[in-house]
């Protein structure tokens, strides 16, 4: 077992907090059972439970099912039940759920990852979206099968690096190629951001305080909590500086590039603003930019100011993608930065204006090579770790990232999918979050508990470490940092012959209503 | 401080029960009954609050226009028996551009004034035609006003719509000579017209748009015989688009307007002289299709010293009757090269309608070379408008549009102006630019698609094999 992996926790099922659990298809039993029992032990998946001392057929977990797939097995239920009082259908329900990057059934790939720490059995397109471009297209080129090696999981290497320039400051090694982006108190339930903690210190990673302070609730996992510094400075002090092994300065977001931080008012509670040192109710737009910072030599200072106040701090950078953004990455390093973080434009975020969600610029997608390329010419990518983010959605958007040149991914709306978050894209107005992901209402902020955000981000996380280590093995890989920049490993369906597209697994594309 | 331009807005609520996403569908057969744990009480956003009742008194299926799809309901009712549709009505809104969440989501920034904000990341494809294939720039630290938002309102939009002298010469007593034409300019770059297609013909819908243009200091171009009624009283804020054969007549219309419009024909160029003659601060805008001639005729226009062209593309976006039409970003684009390259294009401003239906459609038709646009189908939307084409057919209009009262509209249009124009600011902002001006042809302030698979893919996956 390699060293770095020694830490990585156990998988435990995790079920929906919701009764009605949505799944690919739906299992109907209608009033002919006579509650013979047969379909509870036919079936293999769990889809029909029996209790002994209870005699009625109870509600089929439909989304245990795997659906039609199952006709020709020999415990089909559905032809099976000797009073035909079972029916299968495909859920009609998918077609008002997801969109085109986070499609349904991407949601509840992730939700059963979430849930068993598994990948899931049931036959969902999980590892792509419908966006027609960019990750989406983009595949791993066919392994040659010879240099496939065989090594358990636990002997692969899924570990980074985060500080590699040599500086004498502490190195810092993260299991997963994965940390936790930034969700502020105020933004997100205080139950999910600790949970997430939790799951960061269990998965031997980090999570990142965003901009809305440091709740003392995260001092036990304080070693795997970076401290954001953005714009608005909101809720940081000398003392969350010094907790923290990480300090990461939010120079823009990828989902509002140009623009601050927004909270609105509904949503500054009395809690919230007290960490923030705000005002109950009122909104708070973070200023953009930073209004300290003219020139990268202003930038260095920031960074200095940082390093002076805690010793053992490791600096990131995070930025948008503009069109200089390897400019920018550049600038990064030269003021001393440990780590360097473009945010796509795809990002997550907890309310933004949709017009620069869309349009303002670029994705993860172009912008990974671009940096990892400039950073190679100019002889600065050894010593510089490059994180990317901003629509990475599951297991093989961070293999394709990392393959593109990144170290390391930032994941956001992952982890808050693992906690069934549907993306409604709600998190904005009024008490925030209906289902209790994003919002500090007294009520809303407190449906999920801390273990349950804790475990179910760990199971997804295991889960998509599993595809890794399956991705790895078939290139003949011992770890994940032989991956990096291998853009030659890649494909994209666009620039193939069409002969050549047709052996790779086509790019859905499905018409949705939005 | 000097007064900033400012749009009022003021909450204009929908009159109809506007066209929502969802729909519910219940198997009420397995209904409980008066469950306390019923999930349409228990909604977070109370959008049941009228129709928890019993079957008799509720709609089948429900249209849930206020429904934020959270699945609550669907996951908590304690019998399964809750799902949701989506409305089959909303399907039918619009068409493949005008998309129904374009529509739905231009009736939000009528009815509140606000620009769409929400949580989690963008929706939608990765790239699609258009101007959906452009993304625009920003600037990690550089800002046109160091203050966030609060500073946005330094922020210009202003466009002009007045030929330029090309120089300034003096007298000798440094007086100046050369004679510079009264400057015509509209405070955002959006202008109004009526649709040509949709709409019914009705005045309280052109008063709406009049009223609106009125309020704002917009300009709205309209035919002499649809200025009837209390329209008269407006034609200070309007662009009378006139006939060549017959401009004469409305001389006296004339008197009172800044600028007219028209169309690009035979014996444009008498007509041209007769009006400078006639009046030579009035602004002259040529209106022609957008076609396959477009840079040609740019060209000419700017030659001929007309102040405008007009631009008129499909409701699509597209050049019309040409086989192959370009949509308007390629289009715009041509034009607006073809004037750099003849040195003209300082000499003549460039308006282009149809197909603008969003607000950064106007900053990327910008960024394509346009001073700005002509939005047609918007307004109409504003109005509660659902572009479901009837009134072509002559039937009656779904969104009662013959009933609306012309303050109602202008308030709904006001709002949705002022939401673009805020919108138009923030993508202004996040580029660091502070007048609209400057980022006319500015493509370097944006990343085409074609560009970016170039410059980043091309280099590790070869030659795109696909269009």
């Amino acid at each position: 077992m390699s060293e770095n992996n020694r830490k990585l926790p156990e998988a435990v099922e995790t079920p929906s907090r919701f009764r009605n659990t949505i799944g690919k298809f739906v299992v109907k039993r209608n009033s002919r059972c006579i509650s013979c029992g047969l379909c509870a032990e036919l079936c293999p998946h769990g889809v029909h439970v029996r209790y002994e001392n209870y005699a009625k057929g109870t509600r089929p977990v439909s989304h245990k099912c795997i659906g039609h797939e199952c006709r020709d097995k020999d415990y089909y239920c559905i032809s099976k039940c000797p009073q035909n009082a079972l029916s299968l259908k495909i859920n009609p329900l998918l077609e008002t759920m997801g969109d085109y990057r986070w499609t349904a059934e991407m949601l509840l790939g992730h939700f059963a990852m979430a849930e068993t720490g598994d990948l899931p059995h049931v036959n969902l397109e999980y590892n792509l979206g419908n966006s027609g471009g960019g990750f989406d297209k983009i595949r791993f080129r066919h392994p040659d099968p010879e240099k496939a090696i065989d090594m358990a999981d636990e002997d692969i290497d899924t570990s980074i690096e985060l500080n590699k320039t040599g500086d004498g400051r502490p190195e810092r090694t993260i299991s997963i190629p994965c940390y936790g982006g930034g969700m502020s108190y105020g933004s997100t339930a205080l139950p999910v951001i600790i949970g997430r903690a939790r799951a960061a210190k269990r998965l031997n990673t980090f999570t990142c305080t965003g901009e809305g302070g440091y709740p003392p609730e995260f001092l036990p996992y304080k070693d795997h909590v970076i401290t954001q510094v953005a714009t608005g400075l909101f809720g940081v002090r000398e003392e969350t500086i010094k907790y923290s092994p990480i300090v990461e300065f939010k120079y823009a977001q990828g989902a509002k590039p140009g623009l601050g931080g927004h909270l609105l008012g509904e949503k500054v509670t009395e809690a919230v603003a007290a960490m923030r040192e705000t005002v109950v109710g009122s909104s708070l737009f973070s200023p953009f930019p930073f209004h300290s910072v003219y020139s990268v030599e202003d930038h260095k200072k920031h960074v200095d100011w940082m390093k002076e106040i805690n010793n053992d701090v490791l600096v990131s950078v995070k930025v948008s993608t503009p069109t200089d953004v390897d400019m920018v990455a550049i600038g990064a390093y030269y003021a001393g930065a440990h780590i360097i973080h473009i945010d796509g434009s795809y990002g997550g975020t907890g309310a933004a204006p949709d017009i620069a969600k869309k349009n303002i610029a670029m994705p993860i997608e172009y912008a990974i090579p671009k940096v990892h390329n400039f950073l190679v010419n100019e002889g600065a990518r050894e010593k510089i770790t490059l994180i990317a983010s901003g629509g990475i959605r599951n297991g093989f958007d961070v293999a394709k990232a990392i393959a593109l040149g990144a170290d390391g991914v930032v994941i956001g709306t992952a982890d808050i999918v693992a906690v069934e978050c549907v993306r409604c894209s709600n998190c904005e107005s009024g008490r925030g979050c209906a289902r209790g992901i994003a919002s500090t209402d007294p009520e809303l902020g407190y449906m999920t508990t801390e273990e349950y955000c804790e475990q179910r981000i760990v199971n997804m996380y295991l889960a998509w470490r599993k595809q890794w280590c399956t991705i790895l093995r078939s290139l003949g890989m011992k770890s994940i940092r032989e991956l990096v920049g291998r853009s030659d490993l890649l494909v994209h369906l666009d620039y193939l012959e069409e002969k050549e597209r047709a052996t790779y697994q086509p790019a859905p594309n499905h018409a949705m209503i939005l | 401080m000097p007064k900033k331009y400012h749009i009022s807005t003021k909450p204009a609520p929908p009159r109809l029960y506007p066209v929502g996403r969802y729909a519910t569908v219940e198997f009420r057969e397995d209904c409980a009954g008066s469950c306390r744990e019923c999930v349409k009480k228990k909604c977070v956003y109370n959008i049941f609050a009228d129709n928890y009742l019993h079957m008799s008194q509720m709609d089948e299926p429900e249209y849930l226009y206020t429904c934020n799809s959270c699945f609550r309901c669907v996951q908590e009712c304690t019998k399964g028996i809750f799902s949701r549709v989506i409305n089959p009505e909303y399907r039918t809104l619009g068409d493949d551009y005008w998309t129904p969440a374009i529509i739905s989501r231009t009736w939000y920034q009528a009815h509140t004034g606000s620009i769409p904000v929400s949580g989690a990341g963008y929706r939608g494809p990765f790239v699609g035609e258009g101007f959906d294939s452009i993304w625009t720039d920003m600037s990690e630290i550089v800002r046109p006003t160091r203050d966030g938002i609060h500073g946005r309102e330094y922020i210009n939009t202003m466009i002009e719509l007045t030929r330029r002298p090309q120089g300034l010469r003096f007298n000798k007593d440094g007086s100046l000579k050369t004679e510079v034409p009264k400057i015509l300019e509209t405070p955002f770059p959006m202008l109004f017209q009526l649709h040509d297609q949709y709409g019914i013909e009705d005045e309280c819908v052109r008063l709406s748009i009049a009223k609106a243009a009125h309020a704002t200091g917009q300009l709205m171009f309209i035919k002499p015989s649809e200025i009837t009624g209390e329209l008269k009283n407006l034609v200070s804020c309007m662009v009378p688009s006139l006939e060549l054969a017959t401009w004469e007549k409305h001389k006296d219309l004339l008197a009172t307007c800044k600028m007219v419009q028209i169309p690009y024909g035979p014996g444009l160029n008498e007509v041209v002289i007769a009006l400078r003659a006639m009046n030579k601060d009035l602004a002259i805008s040529v209106k022609t299709p957008l076609d396959d001639k477009a840079p040609l005729i740019a060209i000419e226009m700017a030659d001929l010293g007309v102040d405008t062209v007009h631009f008129a593309a499909s409701h699509q976006g597209k050049e019309v009757n040409v086989d192959n039409p370009k949509f308007l970003r390629d289009a715009i684009h041509a034009v607006h090269l073809a004037l750099v390259d003849h040195g003209a294009r300082l000499k003549v401003n460039l308006l282009f309608s149809g197909g603008i239906a969003m607000a950064e459609h106007v900053v990327k038709s910008i960024i394509c070379g346009a001073d700005g646009v002509v939005i047609d189908a918007s307004l109409l939307l504003a109005l509660e408008c659902r572009l479901c084409g009837r009134c072509m057919d002559g039937l009656s209009c779904n969104g009662k549009l013959e009933e609306v009262d012309p303050e109602f509209g202008m308030t709904r249009i006001k709002n949705l102006m002022a939401a673009w124009r805020n919108q138009i600011l923030e993508m202004l902002g996040a580029m660091g630019l502070r007048e609209v001006r400057r980022l006319r042809g500015e493509v370097g302030r944006s990343m085409w698609f074609e560009n970016l698979e170039k410059e980043n893919f091309a280099p590790i996956f070869g030659e795109r094999k696909v269009p």
